[in-house]
């Protein structure tokens, strides 16, 4: 039964119960304030020991050289641009919901954004590893920055689509960092006006820069926000538009098509949702956050994941038209006979499965708000997007121009994959970290939608609506009298 | 900076916050500030402050993103050390967008956020006067500087009438300094209050 005459049925609310501003910041700091979880310390743990045997398998490869891993003159980009290209695209989903949401004034993202956010950076931070180390000589790698130089001075090919991503990827990753943090200042204040012991006190009160929570700061922090979310919006569409032109730039069938920058953008917002669902699903269960991150939530980031799905589903079938519609032979050669077929046929076909036909299972509201069938799926499509990469890379390489370098079969060694592991490794570490030490739910953002949802909007509702219209009539006038008050100084 | 006397009313609901804030400006106090848990909007306007100009560093700080990207772009390759490129032109202008604009977007952002904390004096290691620790969590702290004409009683009195929940006088230092959030700091030996 609803409260008030005139309720509207169509939204449901951002936050479940009937919240205080008090009872939002004890929900959301006390997890900072308690000990972890036994079920935080094997995560994090196992975190640990991934990265360790990443940092080992990128030792090794220092080391000893590129050969530690099977990639050849054919196959040059094999797992580890691979995982460079999925990575990058995970790290979009945290700046479409920080960022282009807040520009389309969507209320839900307040529950997610922060962690998403999060996400962004972890996941740029995995994949800048993949190109450095690609490089061989890594300790060369401040060969691409346009520094003054005593060779020459010699400066890098602004030309060069892979310098291209060097800018975006690097401004990419500071530019979240700033958003992320700025936006975070005002909630590491909470944690530090909350604090009982010293250390913590300390600590968050060097963390918060000497947040106070003024009016004026206030209205310039939401103007910077509004501004850094209008920056980052064509940000992270060029960065992946700039990853595509890493493959669309050159004359290599399969890759020389002007669809690659939607298409990726696409399909790293398609992934970035999946790896934020499945993120988010442990969290809301973990940390007891299902009245913040409700079911609403999850249905609506399914929705972002059905159309992502299917505009990456429409570019997988364009490919195939232009292929055969162009009549190059190398382009039809390379799509129907090396690719949906041969050796690595099973790869396009789990990516088709994967990415275009699993996710249409979400046309069902009833498994879109399915927390299990959700899990499943974000996993099922992490693994799709990254097999759409491999597909991309490999079945375009093996098989060249000149049949006498053509690879059979491209086999990644254990280093290679050790190296793979290490990011996940990286990335939960850091996500551990993060979901320990800061607040994972934006709280000030929170607080300010709380009153226009849920169980406190309807209250207000129903004091409005025994007001009559003279009441409504008196206030207004009052309202305006207050606008324009003389002010007298004592 | 100096030690000044305040009167601080502390508000539980913003709907309260509203017709206090019109009336004590009305009886004509100067607000020193109120410190709120998240942004209220309308709040700014409410105490009579101005818009904010951010944006137009954030601009400007762009401009000279596009500026220094396409310059140093053009001495490089006509000037300093020009490639021929299979005969394309030096002056490859579309192929410097994408760097043009990441320079834009970067010194925008960056020089944005570091106009934002040099205004507001955010920095590690700032410390500020908390008026009230609650003013982070859930109250909206309003603070009236007491000037040499101020009769506080009569302030207290009507803070007090106009829906604050809880009202006292502090003697604090109204800027910034160098400090830790757990310790008290003696900031002056003694007090130059008239």
């Amino acid at each position: 039964m609803s409260v008030t005459k005139y309720e509207s049925q169509l939204r449901e609310p951002l936050v479940n119960g009937d919240k205080t501003y008090g009872q939002v910041t004890q929900d959301i700091v006390h997890t900072i304030e308690a000990k972890p979880t036994r079920l935080w310390y094997i995560g994090f743990y196992v975190s640990v020991a991934l990265l360790l045997f990443g940092v080992y398998s990128v030792y090794r490869e220092v080391v000893y050289g590129i050969g530690q891993w099977n990639v050849n003159r054919t196959i040059g980009w094999g797992w580890d641009i691979t995982n460079f290209v999925w990575w990058v695209g995970i790290g979009h989903a945290g700046t479409l919901i920080s960022a282009i949401l807040l520009l389309f004034r969507q209320g839900w993202r307040t529950g997610v954004n922060r962690a998403a956010e999060a996400m962004t950076i972890f996941a740029v931070m995995c994949a800048g590893q993949f190109p450095i180390f690609h490089m061989g000589r890594v300790w060369m790698a401040f060969f691409t920055l346009p520094y003054p130089n005593t060779r020459g001075p010699l400066w890098p090919n602004f030309n060069s689509p892979l310098l291209w991503d060097v800018f975006a990827i690097s401004t990419y990753f500071t530019v979240s960092l700033l958003f992320w943090y700025s936006g975070l200042l005002p909630d590491l204040a909470t944690v530090r006006d909350r604090a009982k012991t010293k250390l913590r006190k300390h600590l968050y009160g060097i963390a918060s820069f000497g947040w106070s929570g003024s009016t004026k700061h206030w209205q310039r922090h939401e103007s910077l926000s509004l501004v850094l979310a209008g920056l980052s919006t064509p940000l992270v569409l060029s960065v992946h538009t700039i990853v595509s032109f890493d493959f669309a730039t050159s004359v290599v069938p399969g890759w020389h098509t002007t669809i690659f920058p939607p298409y990726f953008v696409a399909g790293a917002i398609f992934s970035g949702f999946a790896m934020v669902q499945t993120l988010m699903l442990i969290l809301r269960k973990v940390m007891n956050l299902q009245d913040y991150i409700t079911l609403g939530h999850i249905e609506a980031m399914n929705k972002v994941i059905v159309l992502t799905g299917s505009i990456v589903g429409c570019a997988y079938l364009t490919e195939l038209f232009m292929a055969w519609y162009s009549q190059v032979p190398f382009e039809q050669d390379i799509f129907f006979k090396y690719r949906i077929a041969g050796p690595y046929g099973w790869s396009y076909w789990l990516m088709m499965t994967c990415n275009v036909v699993s996710p249409q299972l979400f046309w069902s509201r009833k498994l879109r708000r399915n927390v299990l069938f959700t899990f499943i799926m974000s996993i099922v499509v992490n693994i799709g997007m990254w097999f759409e990469r491999f597909v991309i890379i490999v079945s375009s390489l093996y098989r060249d121009y000149l049949p006498s370098s053509w690879s059979i079969y491209y086999r990644p060694t254990i280093w290679e994959v050790g190296f793979y592991l290490g990011t996940f490794g990286l990335f939960f570490t850091c996500f551990f970290l993060f979901s320990k030490y800061f607040p994972v739910i934006a709280i000030a953002e929170i607080k300010y939608v709380l009153k226009t949802t849920g169980e406190s909007y309807k209250n207000d509702m129903s004091t409005l609506e025994n007001k009559n219209v003279d009441e409504f009539i008196h206030e207004m006038h009052d309202h305006h009298e207050e606008g324009s008050v003389k002010v007298v100084h004592h | 900076m100096a030690l000044k006397k305040f009167v601080v009313g502390c508000f539980e609901d913003e709907k309260v916050l509203f017709p206090a804030v019109a009336k004590v400006r009305k009886a004509g106090y100067k607000f020193h500030d109120i410190y709120t848990p998240f942004p209220v909007h309308g709040l700014d306007k409410a105490m009579g402050l101005r818009d904010t100009s951010i944006h137009t560093a954030g601009f400007l700080f762009g401009m000279i993103g596009t500026t220094t990207a396409v310059t140093f772009m053009t001495w490089v390759f006509t000037k300093d050390w020009p490639v021929n490129i299979g005969g394309k032109p030096n002056f490859a202008l579309p192929a410097w967008i994408p760097i043009t604009f990441e320079l834009t977007v970067l010194c925008a952002a960056v020089g944005m956020v570091l106009t934002f904390c040099y205004i507001c004096q955010l920095a590690p290691f700032v410390k500020k006067h908390t008026f009230h620790p609650r003013a982070t969590d859930d109250l909206f702290v309003m603070v009236i500087e007491c000037g040499e004409k101020t009769d506080e009683q009569e302030l207290t009195t009507l803070l007090n009438s106009v829906g604050a929940q809880e009202v006292n006088t502090q003697v604090a230092e109204e800027g910034w300094w160098i400090g830790r959030y757990d310790q008290e700091q003696e900031l002056y030996k003694e007090p130059n209050i008239a």
